[in-house]
């Protein structure tokens, strides 16, 4: 299962008003390093599935959203909670040390 | 068991991998989590690979080392190694999953590493304007202002990569030339986004949440400048990736794997070592690839004098 895209256009309904705790994957086809983390976002997302939401969000189709969120550097992935940043990390991780960069939302 | 575990899949792992597949090894490639392919992933166009005259991506040469290692029989993982047994007749892998898995030969090829400037603040700002790869972040400094630290290929090639997007690109090397290739610098040097601040070394970065400036010290004159940049690409070399064999194999005085002569044996019989891992000096693509054929090789034979010596016993003996 691979996760689902919000755009600029839903990202208020899909991350901003979402009812539990919501990470967003900024990436891009060019990028490398997002490719290779993608898989892994997988299947976190899969293994917590009642505890967190993994979204993605393409930058270059969606450059206001990523702008709004001063993107420099991806992949980079923040967790959202009520509408706030709670969580940010920043580039491709192996899965353990993502899980525990994580922790917090998967314990 | 396996007959050879490869650790990498850079060049030198995936050429490794070509040769022991094609001597009916059966290697087992460990190609890490989200690195693999290595340093190459992070290039754009590779202009010196020798068989592409037009210049080949380094992504897709990657790709390419990686299908033919395979259509040999070779088996890929992708995960990290999380220890290393290697002082035995066999060598023990453990990944990142947890499994476990021997063989009677390894070959180490797992690169190098970006080197840091080492400042508190440079960690601090790493993804918020900090970055060691322009292929991956430049497109978010578009119209912007950016430096590049260093005077090498990767220097120059960041450098002339980012004047895609940036308006302004700031090249701050610490000496007054440049060890770069004269392709590669007559390329930069006639960049008109390109603007080379000699003698200089990074002291500061400065920003709260993002970077907003950097400053500089001269290294003859200890003047001060700063830079009004907003992106800062790191590109001052890099240090061979040891951290897994410390303690079990000797290193040179640079920190690279020690060989002995050309060949790729270190100081462990069964445990060979190619690439950038070996190599303080040279760092290429096609070296790296090389040096994985040596490796290969140097495993074939070790393992043949073993297959050779261990039947010799119950022949004799039943002779």
């Amino acid at each position: 299962m691979s996760a689902k895209e919000v755009t600029d256009a839903s990202f208020q309904s899909d991350v901003l008003e979402h009812d539990k705790p919501i990470m967003v994957d900024f990436w891009a086809e060019w990028c490398g390093p997002c490719r290779a983390v993608s898989p892994i976002l997988d299947k976190i997302a899969e293994e917590n599935s009642d505890k967190l939401d993994i979204v993605k969000l393409n930058v270059d189709d969606n450059p206001e959203t990523a702008m709004k969120y001063g993107i420099t550097s991806i992949p980079a992935m923040f967790v959202f909670e009520k509408g706030e940043i709670v969580k940010r990390v920043i580039g491709a991780k192996p899965k353990p040390a993502l899980e525990a960069d994580l922790a917090e939302f998967l314990a | 068991m396996r007959q050879v575990i490869i650790i990498g899949s850079g060049p030198a792992g995936y050429t490794a991998a070509i040769y022991a597949a094609r001597a009916n090894l059966a290697p087992l490639l460990i190609a890490s989590s989200v690195e693999f392919g290595g340093e190459l992933m992070k290039t754009t166009e590779v202009e010196n690979f020798p068989g592409f005259p037009e210049g080949i991506m380094g992504p897709d040469l990657m790709m390419k080392m990686q299908e033919q290692a395979e259509r040999f029989g070779t088996e890929i993982v992708y995960d990290d190694v999380t220890e290393l047994e290697l002082t035995g007749d066999v060598k023990r892998v453990t990944l990142g999953d947890g499994s476990v898995h021997e063989a009677l030969t390894v070959i180490y090829a797992t690169g190098s590493a970006y080197r840091k400037l080492g400042l508190a603040d440079e960690t601090r700002l790493s993804g918020y304007g900090v970055s060691w790869c322009a292929t991956c972040d430049g497109a978010f400094f578009k119209q912007k202002k950016v430096a590049v630290i260093g005077g090498g290929d990767s220097a120059l090639e960041e450098a002339t990569f980012l004047t895609r997007f940036a308006d302004k690109v700031y090249l701050v090397h610490r000496r007054d030339s440049l060890r770069a290739s004269a392709a590669m610098q007559d390329r930069a040097k006639a960049d008109p986004k390109i603007e080379f601040l000699w003698n200089n070394e990074v002291a500061h970065v400065y920003g709260d949440e993002k970077v907003t400036g950097i400053g500089l010290v001269g290294t003859e004159n200890g003047a001060e400048t700063t830079l009004d940049v907003s992106g800062m690409f790191v590109a001052i070399g890099s240090d061979p990736r040891t951290h897994l064999i410390h303690g079990q194999l000797d290193l040179t005085p640079e920190g690279t794997i020690a060989v002995d002569g050309r060949s790729s044996r270190t100081n462990l019989p069964g445990v060979f070592a190619a690439g950038d891992v070996i190599d303080p000096t040279y760092k290429q693509a096609v070296t790296a690839a090389g040096s994985g054929t040596v490796a290969a090789l140097d495993a074939e034979h070790y393992l043949a004098a073993l297959a050779d010596a261990a039947p010799a016993q119950p022949v004799t003996a039943s002779v």
